[in-house]
């Protein structure tokens, strides 16, 4: 066994500052203030990575500070459609952090129910992201007038198949069509042992992607391994952009470009996304279904004992999972106007997978953590770390003690390219130390604090799903 | 775990269980190639004969020139000698999954790392040797003899590995639920293809490695020509086919006799078995946990050797279809039984085999060899809904 994490003598210092903060109107001073600090340091250094860092993070400050919940909910609005847009167009670089947080985390709370609340590891979970995608790639371009084609880039003058406003339609059609996809994995996989399920779904998400790359023929479906181009973004309304650049332009600095409105629109659609999921799956956290989800995830035998529909319950979760990454495909397929098979590897599955880890098994605030944190070490530190690399390539130095120069380092050792590595350790590191995540689950907090002495045991133990029935079981018979 | 060798422990030493622990495996492999050779070869014919005259033999004569029938038997030896050889590369790696899981009951998902990591070593210790001009007009023999050196290295290199990944990543996680052991060993797997890719580049700048051609490998022997029914067949091996298989089956039969006949084996089946009892009669269950995985391990390297060998190019991620492949096998043959890993392991090589070859044909051009990587899925799905428990029965411990 594990020591007991070190977190303990930390907690009651941390709780000792923590209760200063959020004595009387401190937070509420101490958060706009952090907040206008971010601000203006992001607004004078846009190209600053530790600024925007500064400005994220007073976001998880005003999350966990004791303040009203309207003037919380105020402060995000603010940060999110006032703060954020001015600055994201300022370094379009960050509106794509933004929006690939928002993307990721919508996929790690559609995970999180799938793994998180009822226990059934998902290692296929972008083949649901790609269903939706291909499925406005398919309808938003030009592919139904190419089907006897052969593979290659469209003709020019091929009409597009349908105008592009119906994305709207499709968010909804693809959120049908997930669900449907994930009731059909389901399906045969209910009666399966938790490491066979994760198996076959990992089998899954590969079947879904090399159909992705090899439906070229007989009938040109997806254009094989080159991907589906141009896709259709839906239009923005002139009046509207031209009110908002009167706006924008003085505070930016420069006109707005279409392109740039395009990144906001995304941003905003991402955002709302985002919330309403977090509104759905807290929903649906505290119904009658997310307590049967409980049930089986602690023990399946017992909730199907206590009258838990086990099949019903099983496929509604892969299916609410499975539609939310729907939803959030479509989004993607529409934003990049290009969707290939590429884009939906195994290292997506896990690259979700690890946000749900590092967050928090069935922890909301915490799966959103673990897309800012993973999407920003991803974006923004490894791609800083290559860029430092290779300015160090091409200059004169040499490190230091074994006089290597940096010139003759070899091109491959590129940081932006050991993602793997990067997902590996944290799920390593997560499991051995922190097996419930950044944030733990509210449901596991209260576990712990009714049985106090249970705490160590629980956290050392590697314990995701405060399964302490499965973990008596596999103790069975001792 | 495998307790057909009752007898093992009364009879120790005893020349006749030797011999028999020797010989019973290689009866099993005979009979599990030749069964499911004979199977799948009948099943295809029959699916051919059944589909003459239809539309796909019309389409195959136009192209091939040949009707179906003609076509599917003319390339029946090859396909069964092909299918064969990857079958026993998958079996040996389906060894590795088969015995954590008989003693642990957990998937060990970096195991496929562990395989690319053998099959690295073996390739850089043979481009080595082909550097320094060992390897340039060697006889075959000697030849043989750099492979096993390159082989011995990897397995010693994977074996302790696969300790080490035992010890760090596993061992802390072992009273955990069964997911988090699980969700470890993905992470190990992730790190595992960085760390190797990381290693390769720093040295060449490129992070593939192609196997030095050395001895007469790449060599056709033919051995028959016959006609059947009008269709000549020319039965034909790769050089390094042979050595392919002959290695697996020492290996395969080295590990049955390491487990069914010697007091290390009867420890290890004891604690995949029970483990409490295990401990209670004096075992080390750590050190023979550790072992399972140095003798996994070693065959997991060796394996990448060997698929090196057939398939000349390696990379850091050489091991994800494999390995996935393997694991199919194990659950296809009954997991924790390590003959049923071999039948699986040879099942499924034959089935991929028979798909890359004759998909393309019998669907019109459709549907083709593409799609063999994802037929062990298909298998795998079909299998865990209609008989869980394998071909030959799952045999794991009293733990749940």
């Amino acid at each position: 066994m594990t020591a007991p994490p070190p977190a303990h003598r930390f907690t009651r210092l941390g709780r000792l500052v923590m209760d200063r903060l959020n004595a009387g109107i401190t937070p509420y001073v101490v958060s706009m203030l952090y907040l206008g600090l971010g601000t203006a340091l992001v607004y004078a250094n846009p190209r600053s990575l530790l600024a925007f860092l500064c400005f994220l993070s007073s976001a998880l400050l005003i999350y966990s500070l004791d303040m009203d919940r309207r003037a919380k909910i105020g402060l995000g609005v603010v940060i999110t459609v006032v703060l954020m847009p001015v600055i994201g167009i300022r370094n379009i670089s960050y509106l794509e952090v933004i929006f690939q947080i928002s993307v990721f985390a919508a996929l790690g709370l559609g995970l999180n129910i799938v793994v998180g609340f009822a226990g059934l590891l998902d290692l296929g979970y972008v083949a649901f992201y790609a269903v939706g995608a291909y499925l406005w790639a398919f309808f938003g371009s030009q592919q139904m007038f190419l089907l006897h084609e052969i593979p290659g880039t469209a003709p020019a003058g091929t009409p597009f198949f349908l105008p592009p406003d119906t994305f709207y339609l499709f968010v909804i059609a693809a959120v049908i069509v997930a669900a449907l996809a994930g009731i059909l994995l389901g399906l045969p996989v209910l009666r399966l042992r938790g490491d066979y399920l994760a198996i076959v779904t990992l089998g899954f998400g590969e079947v879904i992607r090399v159909l992705a790359n090899n439906l070229d023929k007989p009938l040109n479906l997806t254009n094989g391994p080159q991907g589906i181009s141009p896709i259709q973004r839906p239009t923005l309304p002139g009046p509207l952009l031209d009110m908002l650049r009167g706006i924008l332009d003085p505070l930016v600095g420069h006109p707005v470009s279409d392109a740039e409105f395009y990144n906001l629109f995304f941003y905003l659609v991402a955002l709302v996304f985002v919330v309403l999921v977090i509104v759905v799956v807290r929903r649906l956290d505290d119904s009658k279904i997310g307590r049967a989800w409980t049930a089986i995830r602690e023990d399946e035998l017992a909730a199907v004992a206590m009258g838990v529909p086990l099949v019903r319950m099983k496929l509604g979760a892969f299916a609410a999972g499975a539609s939310f990454a729907g939803a959030m495909g479509v989004l993607f397929a529409a934003s990049r106007t290009f969707v290939s098979p590429e884009s939906f590897s195994f290292m997506q599955s896990i690259g979700v997978l690890t946000i749900v880890i590092l967050g928090g098994l069935g922890s909301i605030p915490g799966v959103i953590l673990g897309a800012a944190v993973v999407t920003i070490l991803n974006l923004q530190v490894l791609q800083g770390l290559s860029l430092y690399l290779s300015e160090l390539r091409q200059s004169d130095a040499v490190i230091p003690l074994i006089n290597f120069p940096w010139r003759n380092l070899s091109n491959q050792l590129d940081p932006a390219k050991y993602q793997r590595m990067l997902f590996g350790l944290i799920l390593i590191i997560m499991m051995i130390y922190r097996p419930a995540g950044l944030i733990p689950a509210a449901r596991r907090k209260r576990e712990l604090q009714k049985h106090p002495e249970d705490e160590v045991g629980a956290a050392a133990g590697g314990d995701t799903g405060a399964s302490s029935a499965e973990r008596g079981a596999s103790h069975g018979g001792k | 775990m495998d307790f057909t060798g009752k007898s093992a422990a009364r009879g120790l030493g005893n020349s006749l269980v030797v011999l028999r622990e020797l010989l019973r495996p290689l009866g099993q492999i005979v009979s599990c190639v030749l069964a499911s050779s004979l199977v799948l070869s009948l099943l295809m014919l029959a699916i051919a004969y059944a589909l003459s005259d239809s539309a796909v033999d019309q389409a195959c004569v136009k192209r091939l020139g040949i009707n179906l029938f003609s076509f599917t038997l003319a390339n029946l030896p090859q396909v069964l000698v092909d299918g064969m050889t990857i079958g026993f590369v998958y079996a040996t790696i389906a060894l590795g999954y088969t015995m954590v899981y008989g003693v642990l009951e957990f998937i060990n998902f970096a195991h496929s790392e562990i395989f690319a990591i053998g099959a690295f070593v073996g390739v850089e210790i043979l481009i080595a040797l082909s550097g320094a001009k060992y390897l340039t007009g060697i006889s075959a023999l000697a030849a043989c003899g750099y492979l096993a050196l390159a082989m011995l290295a990897a397995m010693v290199a994977a074996g302790f590995t696969a300790v080490a990944v035992e010890v760090i990543a596993y061992r802390p996680l072992r009273r955990a639920p069964r997911l988090v052991p699980l969700i470890s060993a993905i992470g190990v797997s992730f790190f595992l293809q960085d760390l190797i890719r990381l290693v390769e580049s720093l040295t060449t700048g490129q992070f593939h490695r192609i196997i030095p051609t050395f001895g007469n490998f790449d060599q056709r022997l033919s051995l028959a020509s016959l006609s059947l029914l009008d269709v000549k067949m020319d039965i034909s091996i790769q050089v390094k086919s042979i050595v392919v298989i002959v290695a697996a089956v020492c290996m395969l039969v080295g590990l049955n006799y390491l487990v069914n006949a010697t007091r290390m084996g009867k420890a290890i089946r004891s604690v995949a078995q029970d483990q409490q009892s295990a401990s209670l009669m004096g075992i080390n269950i750590n050190r023979y946990i550790s072992l399972t995985f140095l003798i996994g391990g070693a065959l997991g390297g060796a394996a990448g050797v060997l698929y090196a060998l057939k398939f000349t190019r390696i990379d850091p991620f050489v091991g994800f279809f494999p390995g996935l492949k393997a694991f199919t096998a194990a659950v296809l043959g009954g997991i924790g039984n390590l003959p049923g890993a071999l039948l699986g392991g040879i099942v499924l090589g034959m089935l991929e085999t028979f798909a890359g070859a004759y998909l393309s044909t019998f669907t019109m051009g459709a549907a083709g060899a593409e799609y063999k990587d994802i037929l062990a899925f298909a298998i795998l799905i079909l299998v865990l809904v209609f008989r869980p428990s394998g071909l030959l029965g799952e045999q794991v411990g009293q733990k749940a």
